[in-house]
């Protein structure tokens, strides 16, 4: 085997687990040790749709020049899951690294002589150190986390400070885990020369960044927008969003003084329900929203209708899973694009956010409440499994003190009071299609309607007229045009443009095809890059589509959905777009991107 | 289509407390088949809200889809209204009592609406304890879509077309009585002077009140044979008490005979009196009201009237623990936590 080069902040290492061991956190405070260091780390959560029992894998990507996105290749494994101990020999890259349990023999069968292989006795250490099987699995885990620090050169000052920070609330378990990291950086310094030669190295690369994961920040996203009820279902990977708006709830919206909460958060009985419940709390004047993912979303969408015919305010946080039916479901994909466009039967459309960072996560969610408010429509802020549940180095999160909620047009008692024409609910009195509403209670003789799914005319009377039912639905359509001068406007990644080909992505792509353009760049390569950040596309986004012969549109589903949605609304030819795809689940990496825009340009360009 | 009525309101139309007369609480003309049950419902609803003096803004009302859902739009014109999606009534009405605690909240939905597609929602409202008025207009059939048997039709009752119900029916206010629903009745579109007082004390309790509202249709659920048929409600009903409401501060009007009648005291100080008892029931006591049902269905009897009140419940928002202020009252000062705390957020995520 040709001697490892020296390789500092550019790796993968893996562990690989058994679900329900508490590996989960050993393995985050690894990821935060690293990040502590300065070095921008992307780790993955590679799990099962099970409890316990299954195999799992936590994956880190190290990167000093801050590429965000996953990498194939794994430098060094930790594998520790007998399972999969095949898998996982086989996923070391060549020359890399494999660290597994030896208090039992690893058989012939499982070397490779192009892989290192560096046995550490975990569970015989922990047998020797704790009494009960519980411990002795927890603490396993820290004994490997010890081990793999001095391979990789991790700071173990840095280790033991996250671990103090972890257990600040059960300070007994501080000692122990020291003793445990303890053991295995002993077992690494008496038997292996340390650290490797695939190893980490202080920087100051992160800034001000933070780690943290999609959902939390939608959560946190609900809480800064006012929300106050919150009704939904539990299903994967939303259920997070739900469990953190509830958790910081809990800390920001507790009355100090009578111990009551500013909010209704209510695990309903299904997504029909939930749905219900928001646009029941939306139509009688709180912010309110749900969180789902696929099968939630098909489920809620004769409501979804109802709110883009009714106008209702709605905003429905879709953290996507592999489809279609139940799936992947923890896998991840960007998948329910058409479906969350067009959801609902007649002809119906809504404004969609895709956020790509944690921040982003935030701050669109705040404003897709403002968007709701003030479209009187659903909003639905796209996420994904990826970003939604794993951690990511995102900008931290910003809330401007100036920034005053836009609640809509909602009309109080005195502007009841004030009007001189009567009120109709659907009236365009502003020309920008968008009407006035009322909430209930707020007059008595003055204001009242009647909210329906029916056809309606200006004054939410019941009618089939043809004239009346053309008068509503075609201010609708003009409504979204106003809705095209409201969402936020894409992102470019060149001053100007430089070449007739232009790459176009959204959401969780990001990373990876920022990445790219570096790997096609060095190739020579130069292509003109854009952001889309939302639906209804924004003019820009049509501009820079007009301005290119040839579209490369990257999205992780199998029938380029984004393309058809752009094709759809802009009326493009077909041709001038391309797809770079990946949908089997991982989240899609540069050189995916990379190698399936070569193959295209060796054949169409 | 729906029609204004003329508002000409005849001076000797005598004011209620609050300065409104009985046509304030009316809604557009009825479109529904004319004898329909509903409409006299809605009637009652008018009546009810009149005489009890309530401000039309505290109301909303909510629907499903179904000739019963469309009601809404007859009554209470000032009060503003949702008539939402097929079975999910309870979902919105739920949403927009969390948004609003001090608002009534009267859904009305029918026997198709709540019995099968609702069925979800309506035994979650009652597990919640959500505190709103749940009437169901119950036709033993879809009227709306032209007469299908309904999940409440009664076995072996006969449908206009000449077949006989070969599946049991859902008693909801058997149902509801199982799961705890903390005010339980049942009564006939054809009997006001039951429905207009029990719709008072559904308002007033503080939960969950059900009122099953046994209500002919006429166009195709009228026909021999049908148990949900004028002449056959008529004919079979049997009434757990006479029922009368007292709203707070008012004086009881008749003395009853002590041993049959009985009085409750609701959470708002208004009352309930019950008179002509039937023995061995008692309105507080679950369990007797679960037999006093039984009993009258082994009979053949409809029975209707109030079976089972809880007067001291604890509703959602009490569950919930929710501030005493309405939750769409708080404004962005009380809600949003600002950079500073945003700040110490970001900074535990380092
Ligand atoms: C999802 C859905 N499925 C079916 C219908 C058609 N539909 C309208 S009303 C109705 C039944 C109404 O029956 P019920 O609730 O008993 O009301 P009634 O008309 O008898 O008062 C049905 C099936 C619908 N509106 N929505
Ligand atoms: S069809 Fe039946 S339920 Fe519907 S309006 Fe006519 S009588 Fe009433
Ligand atoms: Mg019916």
């Amino acid at each position: 085997m040709k001697e490892q080069e020296l390789l500092v902040n550019d790796l993968v290492v893996r562990f690989s687990n058994v679900n329900g061991t508490g590996s989960a956190s050993a393995n985050e405070m690894f990821a935060k040790s690293i990040f502590r260091m300065g070095i921008p780390v992307t780790p993955k959560n590679i799990f099962p749709s099970n409890i316990q029992g299954l195999p799992t894998w936590y994956e880190i990507r190290i990167s000093e020049k801050g590429y965000l996105g996953r990498r194939a290749g794994i430098d060094l494994l930790v594998g520790v899951n007998p399972q999969v101990l095949r898998r996982d020999i086989d996923s070391v890259r060549p020359g890399g690294y494999f660290v597994y349990d030896s208090s039992k023999k690893l058989y012939d069968e499982f070397i490779r002589d192009d892989i290192n292989y560096i046995g550490i006795p975990m569970i015989s250490l922990a047998m020797g150190e704790y009494e009960s099987a519980r411990l002795q699995q927890l603490f396993k885990n820290i004994i490997y986390v010890g081990a793999v620090a001095t391979l990789l050169d991790v700071e173990i000052d840095v280790v033991k400070e996250v671990i103090a920070e972890q257990f600040a609330k059960k300070p007994k378990l501080i000692e122990p885990n020291y003793k445990a990291l303890q053991l295995g950086i002993d077992a690494v310094k008496e038997n292996y020369s340390y650290p490797l030669n695939v190893r980490v190295e202080r920087r100051d690369k992160v800034g001000d960044s933070i780690l943290i994961d999609g959902n939390t920040a939608c959560g946190l996203g609900a809480i800064y927008a006012g929300a106050t009820v919150m009704a939904w279902y539990p299903i994967t990977p939303s259920t997070s969003v739900a469990k953190a708006f509830e958790t910081y709830c809990k800390k920001l919206r507790v009355d100090p003084e009578t111990g009551k909460k500013q909010y209704a958060f209510i695990q309903a009985e299904d997504e029909l329900a939930a749905i219900g419940m928001v646009i029941g709390a939306t139509w009688n004047g709180a912010r309110s929203f749900t969180a789902t993912s696929g099968p939630g979303v098909s489920l809620m969408n004769e409501f979804i209708g109802l709110s883009y015919f009714a106008e209702i305010p709605v905003v429905l946080i879709n953290v996507e899973r592999g489809g279609p039916s139940t799936g992947m479901p923890t896998r991840t994909q960007q998948a329910d694009l058409i479906s969350s466009a067009y959801a609902s039967h007649g002809d119906t459309k809504h404004p969609l956010l895709f956020p790509s960072t944690p921040a982003e996560c935030f701050e669109h969610t705040v404003k897709a409440f403002d968007l709701a408010d003030r479209l009187q429509t659903l909003v639905m802020l796209i996420s994904d499994l990826d970003l939604g549940m794993n951690n990511h180095m995102s900008p931290p999160l910003k809330w401007d003190d100036d920034k005053k909620y836009d609640l809509g047009k909602v009309l109080s008692a005195q502007d009841l009071e004030e009007m001189e024409k009567p009120f109709g609910r659907y009236l365009d009195v502003d020309g920008d299609a968008i009407p006035y509403r009322t909430i209930p209670g707020t007059h008595p003789t003055k204001g009242s309607f009647f909210t329906r799914g029916t056809s309606h005319d200006e004054y939410a009377k019941y009618s089939e007229l043809g004239e009346v039912y053309l008068r509503n639905v075609d201010r609708l359509a003009q409504k979204w045009e106003t809705a095209k001068t409201l969402v936020p406007q894409p992102e470019f990644y060149q001053k100007e443009n430089r070449s007739d080909i232009g790459m176009l992505f959204f959401g969780t792509t990001t990373y990876a095809a920022m990445e790219a353009m570096d790997l096609l760049e060095a190739e020579g390569i130069v292509l003109d890059s854009i952001r889309v950040k939302a639906f209804p596309f924004h003019a820009q986004v049509e501009d820079f589509i007009e301005k290119h012969k040839q579209i490369i549109v990257v999205e992780q589903n199998r029938d380029a959905q984004f393309r058809s949605l752009l094709i759809n609304e802009m009326d493009l030819d077909p041709v001038r777009l391309l797809s770079v795809l990946n949908y089997d689940g991982t989240p899609i990496t540069a050189l995916t991107i990379k190698s399936q825009i070569e193959k295209h340009m060796a054949v169409a360009m | 289509m729906s029609y204004v009525k003329p508002l000409f309101h005849h001076p000797s139309l005598k004011k209620n407390k609050v300065g409104y007369v009985k046509a304030d609480y009316e809604g557009v003309i009825s479109t529904l088949c004319a004898g329909c049950g509903h409409d006299s419902i809605s009637g009652a609803i008018v009546q009810a809200c009149y005489e009890i003096s309530l401000e039309p803004h505290r109301l909303a009302k909510l629907s499903g889809i179904g000739c019963s859902s469309k009601t809404p739009t007859y009554f209470l014109s000032n009060s503003h209204g949702f008539n939402s999606v097929h079975g999910r009534m309870p979902s919105i009405t739920t949403g927009a009592n969390m948004a609003n605690k001090e608002l009534i909240y009267l859904g009305v939905s029918g026997d198709g609406d709540t019995a099968s597609i609702g069925m979800g929602q309506f035994v979650h409202a009652i597990r919640r304890n959500l505190n709103m008025v749940y009437i169901v207009m119950n036709n033993g059939c879809y009227g709306l879509t032209k007469g299908q048997d309904s999940a409440t039709a009664d076995f072996g009752s006969i449908s206009k077309a000449g077949s006989d119900n070969p599946y049991q029916g859902i008693d909801l206010a058997g149902l509801a009585l199982e799961l705890n629903a903390t005010f339980v009745g049942r009564s006939f579109s054809g009997d006001k002077s039951q429905l207009v007082p029990m719709i008072k004390a559904a308002m007033a309790h503080p939960g969950f009140a059900f009122l099953d509202v046994i209500s002919p249709c006429v166009t195709f659920n009228n026909n021999k044979g049908s148990t949900k048929s004028y002449s056959h409600v008529r004919a079979h009903i049997e009434e757990t008490s006479i029922f009368d409401f007292v709203p707070h501060q008012e004086a009881l009007t008749v003395e009853y005979d002590k041993g049959t009648s009985k009085e409750l005291e609701l959470f708002d100080g208004s009352k309930i009196q019950l008179s002509k008892l039937a023995p061995e029931w008692d309105p507080t006591d679950r369990f007797s009201a679960v037999n006093r049902l039984h009993e009258a269905k082994a009979n053949g009897q409809i029975l209707t009237g109030l079976y089972y009140i809880n007067t001291e419940s604890e509703d959602l928002h009490g569950k919930l623990g929710t501030v005493d202020q309405p939750l769409n009252k708080l404004q962005q000062e009380a809600l949003c936590p600002g950079s500073e705390k945003l700040e110490e957020i970001n900074a535990s995520f380092r």
